[in-house]
């Protein structure tokens, strides 16, 4: 019974990760069809960033524990907002015109780039901010405990899937980005700034991948390379849940991680390719994803 | 004609490019004894290994340079010859490593090569360095398979210790420390290391306490960061013990989340690679946690004056002390210039690769971690012997030492020639001298 | 039929060119052509489906499949002898290919990208999980023999490399004549609209189908001489970054010539190395702004990818 629990709610902690690390990446996707390959980095130096400031202001002094978390999400949208829009201002704007399979290769080469910019920012060595971490105690169900960041995690992912889709489909500005998502050529025609909507869109996906990456850091030894890791994660669950679909994103990450949690408790040796084999068997039976559009061919 | 110019052009750069490069190949012969230094400078393993294993070759590169060692190292560079060093990145797969390890042989013509922490490098560049002929000192890589597969080295020779002796050496560390011992959880990175590192301590701890259960045997991606679900599955089966080879950020990863979750409030977890992060778990590791340097190196180095001086001077240079990657790499090049000291070659002159290579074979020299015997693999290994700490960390200092230090002998944790690891550890160790 | 045309005739003077080469640059050279070579005919796997509109990130699965078939051939069954080993990868390859083609020509555009990489990263985990493949260190490839021969040390790889030039020339002018011919053709004309293809009564699905096994056949040879020239063989033959480069190499060099996969090739080996000895903490930051600049200044590598593109951004 204990490991029912276990299982339920590591599957939704892992979950609610997984839908904050794909977010931006399935909203950049939808608007833009860009598959951002450099999500990773963004994610990479969020966490760079957050764990930085915060591991300087306890380094400072005996200010007050609970503003870390505010330096938290402060560092996340600085760095989100600054790197999003060096990036799509100083290099992707020129770029739309082309290939969507060209624009993956574009990330991909932005990927090289901005990890090695990383390292040199930062330095190689492993960044340890646990204070944000532990700060919040921890709850125990019998053999089992928790700790309540992980657990607020789930409520923060909770909000933020809630604000994306509230966004998009109760306020206007949101309809006119479904407006976009569904047919740009018609979108520019009648007249909306999709310019301005591209740059906003995609300051929006880094954000919520340097957010991802900055919530994460007090848990983890923030290290070059977790950028890349986080990469193919982020992938599985956008193309199972459909790129493009904040609901889909939200479905897929529930799937990957409870998939993912059973396997952890029951076959730990198949855990390396839960996330593969979830992969193939949603794209198998729904090419497109769970709740990706059936296109229909122009010819 | 656009498709020729299309060609002409990157083939014409290509050859021009080639032929730079054949320029560094003149300039080898400049009179400097050149290594080659191979390590992790990008990816996960330079934070916890690469880069302070760097460091410590530049302390010791430089101090050798101005002549600066206590005896018996005070002869200039290596037998009075200039040390230059040519740094290559580790980091880029087995493939890359033997390609660059052939341009260090080849294009660089360097005299020696010290290096490889990887395992899966290691065994790939074995081959080739004898094909070579190029006097190689691994001076980290714990594959037992080394030795295994190239039965008849020549150039090839290891200064750090095979991994089957970390796990040895904690399975006795655990039975000898008394502790309640019924069952045991694993969590190891889902690779070669992890997968050699928990078959062995298996092994070595059903042969010392018979019986014991295994709780549940974890095996994340390497890199994953996030435990939670592992952690989980950890608590729910209940072990009296955990054994873990994680290293670098996912060991640090694993601590932070396994206390902050209450894993290590009942029961008492061996990290064999834990001494590499000593100064950094401040707070959030518990005391009694045990930690291994993979061999006498680091905080479990003994006093003498080489490991004092290398204290000394790597704290001056980098500002913290140094772990056990750095101890491994001074001792590998410290090795490697006795090596050559001895052939009796004239002081200011390099002696041929071949006698570097015959003087190497079953050498004793002294290192930053006391005396190092050339002793297994008919010479080309070293044999030394290991220690195990709990964590101790002073709150009001602020600084982190260890406790209930044990060591084991050489001969007590070390298989000797003629069988493997595993196959010594199954027959329970037979003639293993242990006090 | 034996009528070689301009391009073929300046092949067939490269791979003689190249040969002679051999005997006369350092050994260290030729060993980065080598694997070079090999890897361009992995390229040219990935060009192959390129052509038709299809981005593999995932041939690093035809590539170790290659390479491991050497490996296991020489440790398990006993086989060194380089065709046959050679043969051996290009049969498991093409039959893998076989069973998996039927799903994937299924997909794509980004579909097909990530269903490839989830296949190759599958047959990662596989290998990882094997401790009698070697897990991630993977293992040593026993010295091959060339029809009886047993070459040692420097002329086992200047073998090596005259067997590499010999194949990847002979599979170049094959490649010219499938590109020229009509079959070659009809591939532009699946990328540009599979639907009128359809329409005039060819099957794009099992044209498709028939690029992917001899993109696996090709893939697997070039993984095959690249395990017999490094001397080993490890499951990062199939993780995805592996496979990037291959992407990375085929834009480098574009897919309207067969020459340019080598040309790349060569290149991207060189400038690698070059970018490891000047900034051995950022290398991959120039590889990246290079990759930039190619596509940004250079787009006659990218061209017929670029310009054949005709379905509608929907």
């Amino acid at each position: 019974m204990t490991t029912l629990y276990a299982i339920l709610i590591d599957g939704m902690i892992y979950a609610s990760w997984l839908f904050l690390v794909a977010a931006g990446l399935t909203v950049i996707y939808g608007v833009m069809r860009i598959l951002n390959m450099a999500h990773g980095s963004f994610y990479s130096i969020g966490a760079y960033s957050g764990a930085s400031l915060v591991g300087w202001y306890f380094a400072g002094g005996d200010g007050a524990p609970y503003w870390s978390y505010l330096l938290l999400l402060g560092a996340a949208l600085a760095a989100g907002l600054f790197i999003g829009l060096l990036v799509e201002q100083g290099l992707l704007q020129f770029m739309y015109k082309r290939d969507e399979i060209l624009m993956v290769i574009i990330t991909y080469a932005l990927l090289l780039i901005l990890e090695d910019a990383t390292k040199l920012i930062f330095g190689v060595d492993p960044y340890f901010t646990y204070q944000p971490y532990s700060l919040l105690g921890r709850s125990s169900f019998g053999e089992l405990t928790f700790a309540n960041y992980d657990l607020a995690l789930i409520a923060v992912s909770v909000l933020i899937g809630a604000a994306c889709w509230l966004v998009l489909n109760r306020t206007n500005r949101g309809k006119v980005l479904r407006a976009v998502i569904q047919d740009r050529e018609i979108a520019v025609a009648m007249g909306v700034n999709v310019k301005l909507m591209f740059a906003a869109t995609f300051v929006v996906g880094t954000t919520l991948g340097a957010l991802a990456g900055a919530l994460t850091a007090p848990a983890i030894s923030v290290s070059p390379g977790i950028g890349v890791e986080v990469i193919v994660l982020a992938f599985a669950v956008v193309v199972v849940g459909g790129l493009g679909s904040i609901e889909g994103a939200i479905v897929g990450a529930l799937l990957v991680g409870l998939t993912r949690s059973v396997a952890v408790h029951l076959a730990p040796q198949i855990e390396l390719f839960v996330i593969y084999g979830v992969m193939s068997l949603v794209l198998a039976v729904r090419p497109q994803g769970l709740f990706g559009r059936n296109l229909a061919r122009k010819i | 004609m656009r498709r020729t110019t299309s060609r002409i052009v990157p083939t014409a750069v290509a050859l021009a490019a080639s032929l730079a490069f054949a320029a560094p190949a003149l300039a080898a012969d400049n009179g400097k004894f050149r290594i080659g230094v191979v390590t992790f400078l990008s990816g996960g393993a330079a934070g916890p290994f690469g880069v302070p294993s760097l460091n410590g070759a530049k302390v010791l590169v430089d101090a050798l340079n101005e002549g600066k060692l206590p005896a018996p190292y005070n002869l200039k560079g290596i037998n009075g010859v200039e040390i230059e060093t040519v740094i290559v990145d580790e980091n880029g797969g087995a493939t890359k490593q033997v390609e660059e390890f052939r341009n260090l042989a080849e294009r660089h013509k360097v005299d020696a090569v010290i290096g490889y922490i990887s395992s899966g490098d290691c065994l790939a560049i074995a081959p080739v360095a004898e094909e070579l002929k190029m006097p190689t000192v691994f001076f980290d890589c714990g594959t037992s398979r080394l030795f295994e597969e190239n039965k008849a080295p020549t150039y090839v020779f290891r200064t750090g210790l095979d991994a089957a002796i970390d796990n040895i050496g904690a399975a006795r560390y655990l039975v000898d420390s008394g502790r309640k011992l019924d069952s045991v959880a694993s969590i190891q990175q889902n690779y070669a290391w992890g997968h050699d590192s928990w078959a062995d301590f298996s092994a070595a701890i059903q042969q010392l306490k018979p019986g014991v259960k295994v709780a549940t045997e974890q095996l994340p991606k390497l890199f994953q960061g996030q435990y939670g679900a592992e952690i989980s599955a950890i608590s729910v089966s209940r072990p009296d013990v955990i054994h873990s080879s994680f290293w670098g950020g996912d060991m640090e990863a694993l601590v932070l989340q396994g206390a902050a979750r209450g894993l290590f409030d009942k029961r008492a977890a061996v990290l064999t690679c834990g001494e590499s992060a000593l100064d950094r778990f401040k707070g959030q590791a518990p005391n009694g946690l045990i930690l291994g340097a993979r061999g006498p190196f680091g905080a479990f180095a003994p006093q003498n004056p080489l490991s004092d001086w290398f204290r000394t001077a790597y704290r001056g240079k980098n500002e913290i002390e140094p772990t056990y990657p750095a101890f491994k790499m001074a001792q590998a090049i410290l090795g490697l210039k006795a090596a050559v000291e001895k052939t009796g070659a004239k002081p200011g002159t390099i002696p041929a690769k071949e006698a570097v290579a015959k003087s190497f074979k079953g050498l004793n020299f002294e290192s930053v971690s006391g005396t190092v015997q050339m002793a297994r693999a008919g010479g080309h290994q070293a044999l030394q012997g290991i220690a195990y700490g709990e964590y101790s960390f002073d709150a009001k200092s602020g600084k982190a030492t260890l406790a209930n230090v044990r060591h084991y002998s050489g001969e007590c944790v070390t298989p000797p020639d003629g069988t493997t690891a595993a196959v010594w550890i199954k027959a329970g160790f037979p003639g293993a001298q242990c006090k | 039929m034996l009528r070689l045309d301009k391009t073929e005739t300046w092949l067939l003077a490269a791979t003689v060119i190249l040969l002679t080469a051999g005997f006369l640059l350092p050994s260290w050279l030729t060993f980065i052509l080598t694997l070079a070579f090999a890897k361009a005919l992995v390229v040219q796997g990935v060009v192959i489906q390129m052509r038709a509109g299809l981005v593999s990130f995932g041939q690093g699965l035809f590539f170790c499949i290659g390479g491991y078939a050497v490996g296991m051939g020489g440790a398990f069954l006993d086989v060194h002898d380089v065709f046959a080993l050679i043969g051996l990868g290009v049969a498991v390859a093409v039959g893998v290919a076989a069973i998996i083609g039927l799903l994937m020509t299924r997909y794509r555009d980004i579909f097909f990208a990530m269903l490839s990489l989830a296949l190759s990263m599958i047959l990662f985990g596989v290998i990882v999980k094997n401790p009698t493949l070697g897990s991630t260190d993977g293992f040593n490839v026993h010295a091959p023999t060339l029809l009886g021969w047993a070459p040692q040390g420097q002329e086992q790889k200047l073998a090596i490399f005259v067997l590499t030039v010999l194949i990847a020339g002979g599979l170049a002018l094959a490649l010219n004549r499938y590109m020229k011919s009509g079959l070659g053709g009809v591939n532009e004309a699946i990328k540009e609209n599979e639907i009128r293809v359809e329409f005039l009564g060819l099957s794009p699905r099992w044209i498709l189908y028939a690029n992917y096994l001899f993109a696996a056949g090709i893939s697997a040879v070039g993984g095959a001489l690249t395990a017999l020239a490094t001397g080993h063989v490890d499951p990062e033959m199939a993780f995805w970054t592996t496979s990037g480069e291959f992407v990375f190499i085929a834009l480098l060099g574009g897919t309207t010539h067969v020459a340019a996969p080598f040309v790349a090739a060569v290149l991207f080996a060189l400038v690698r190395t070059y970018a490891l000895e000047l900034a051995p903490h950022s290398w991959q930051m120039i590889l990246g702004f290079v990759l930039l600049a190619i596509i940004i200044f250079l787009p006659k590598g990218l061209w017929s990818l670029v310009a054949g593109k005709r379905r509608a951004a929907a």
